[in-house]
């Protein structure tokens, strides 16, 4: 796909549903994730127990993980039952469950670094579980270091990258027609370019 | 959003096309979301239940801690008898025939009890406590036999025990220099300095709270707390949050499997249900390629809703 063609221009006629809109608000919510994570992680993991600017900011990052999780899962619901991995998608179809499980580890790591209660006892919980596993000598939910360091860095990298390639993957294959009116993939850029 | 979509049809090799700018989407999603968030943020705030501390706990339910941390040094603790990743015990390991990756993983998060929640913090207080040092070196002197006839007798002592100006007493009897030892280290609790002399290890500075949250998890108090905030495994508590905040609620079928048989009644039920995760992530995953799975929406005609206009 050629560089100036990355951002669509057109679209088919049967893009023209609200479930169109819920991958996109997921995105939305993603950037603000980001940006008052940025915030927090800018200020300390203390700052936000110990001042109101702090305790907002948390607020904002709280609240936009519900919504980026809200729509996120109407999104992969809404893709289920448009059986969006047809005529070669199904990559996009996997990479996107792929996103919403790393989603739900950073989320996890998110609510283990909050030092308040809720995260001193979901890691009490959850040891046992991880521990069954084996990974717990590795993955180690007491150790607030360690969990912080994956959810401010190496686990936002990969959930970026994932969106990335995700998109990518739409860009590339186009969006999928209605069940039943199967026709060749309709690749916005190939239509536009003729 | 929509109705800008429909504007500008057009028809291009048989397929009719729309005009579609995405970044004018993408900005009037991050605005509406914003103002959403906004909205949440400043109405609703956020939880931050304060965490249990060893002081909070000690001072709270001295005889509690005094029972748990007998438990420590007797080795009757759940702790104690663990096993991987934070000691050779087996207590805590979860197989089902001959799976049992936390066997395989062995231990890499070394705890000693004992040591590392009593007999060290105490040996430091001791340093300028000659009485404490005393009753410390009898206790090491002491054979495993005698120590384990002390705990067993406290332990027994302890189920009647007073508590007074948060300090505990119990029935005379012979415990050796158990309850001395542990007054000590109940008061060493309750000022605080414990919630520290766990976390040293030769290092300023410090991130890892496995220790003082396996001493507190021994204990019956915090389970309390819990319970009170709804988080306790039986009350959904993985998914859910302090007060009436929205937790981790896109964790419900994980913990919808704790709710039921048999997985909340086989000792290996945490593996069980990781492994029935591990499946159905599996299974979302490869949709596309698993007939049934992949047929559900032409059975379901929910597409002729998204779809109508088409």
């Amino acid at each position: 796909m050629p560089w100036e063609n990355l951002l669509p221009d057109r679209q088919p006629f049967y893009v023209g549903s609200w479930v169109y809109v819920f991958g996109v608000v997921t995105i939305a919510a993603l950037v603000w994730v980001v940006l008052s994570g940025v915030v927090l992680a800018a200020f300390g993991p203390q700052w936000w127990h110990l001042s109101s600017a702090g305790r907002f900011f948390n607020s904002l990052h709280f609240w936009s993980v519900q919504v980026f999780f809200v729509f996120m899962v109407l999104h992969l619901w809404g893709q289920y039952f448009m059986a969006s991995w047809r005529e070669g998608r199904a990559p996009t179809w996997m990479i996107g469950v792929v996103t919403f499980a790393v989603s739900i580890v950073a989320a996890f790591t998110g609510y283990l670094s909050q030092q308040n209660f809720d995260a001193q006892y979901i890691a009490m919980n959850a040891k046992d579980a991880v521990n069954a596993t084996g990974v717990g000598g590795f993955f180690n939910v007491l150790n607030f270091g360690q969990m912080y360091g994956l959810h401010v860095m190496l686990l936002p990298i990969a959930i970026i990258t994932l969106v990335f390639l995700h998109i990518v993957q739409v860009r590339m294959k186009g969006v999928v027609p209605p069940l039943g009116h199967e026709v060749k993939p309709a690749v916005t850029w190939e239509l536009r370019k003729k | 959003m929509i109705s800008q979509r429909s504007a500008g049809q057009a028809h291009d090799q048989g397929i009719r096309t729309i005009k579609y700018d995405l970044l004018k989407e993408i900005a009037i999603a991050m605005a509406v979301s914003l103002v959403v968030i906004l909205g949440l943020a400043l109405f609703l705030s956020s939880p931050d239940v304060p965490s249990v501390t060893i002081q909070s706990w000690a001072q709270a339910d001295p005889a509690d801690f005094t029972t748990t941390a007998n438990d420590e040094l007797a080795g009757s603790s759940v702790t104690a008898s663990y096993g991987p990743p934070y000691n050779q015990g087996t207590g805590s390991v979860q197989s089902i025939g001959p799976l049992s990756p936390q066997s395989w993983a062995g231990v890499h998060v070394n705890v000693d009890q004992p040591n590392d929640f009593v007999i060290n913090p105490l040996k430091q207080a001791a340093s300028n406590d000659a009485q404490l040092a005393g009753q410390i070196g009898t206790y090491q002197a002491a054979s495993t036999e005698q120590q384990g006839k002390w705990h067993d007798a406290y332990a027994t002592a302890l189920k009647d025990a007073k508590v007074t100006d948060g300090k505990v007493t119990v029935a005379d009897g012979d415990y050796g220099p158990v309850p001395a030892l542990l007054a000590r280290l109940v008061q060493l609790a309750q000022t605080g300095a414990l919630d520290g002399l766990l976390l040293s290890s030769n290092h300023f500075y410090q991130t890892d709270y496995t220790k003082p949250l396996l001493f507190i998890n021994d204990g019956g108090y915090i389970a309390g707390v819990a319970h009170d905030q709804h988080l306790t495994g039986n009350q959904w508590g993985m998914m859910n949050e302090t007060g009436l905040y929205p937790g981790q609620t896109w964790l419900w079928l994980y913990t919808l499997w704790y709710q039921l048989p048999p997985f909340n009644q086989v000792p290996y039920g945490d593996l069980l249900v990781v492994l029935v995760m591990v499946l159905l992530t599996t299974l979302l995953v490869l949709v596309p390629f698993i007939p049934g799975l992949r047929d559900i929406p032409r059975w379901i005609p929910i597409y002729r809703l998204i779809w109508r206009r088409y």
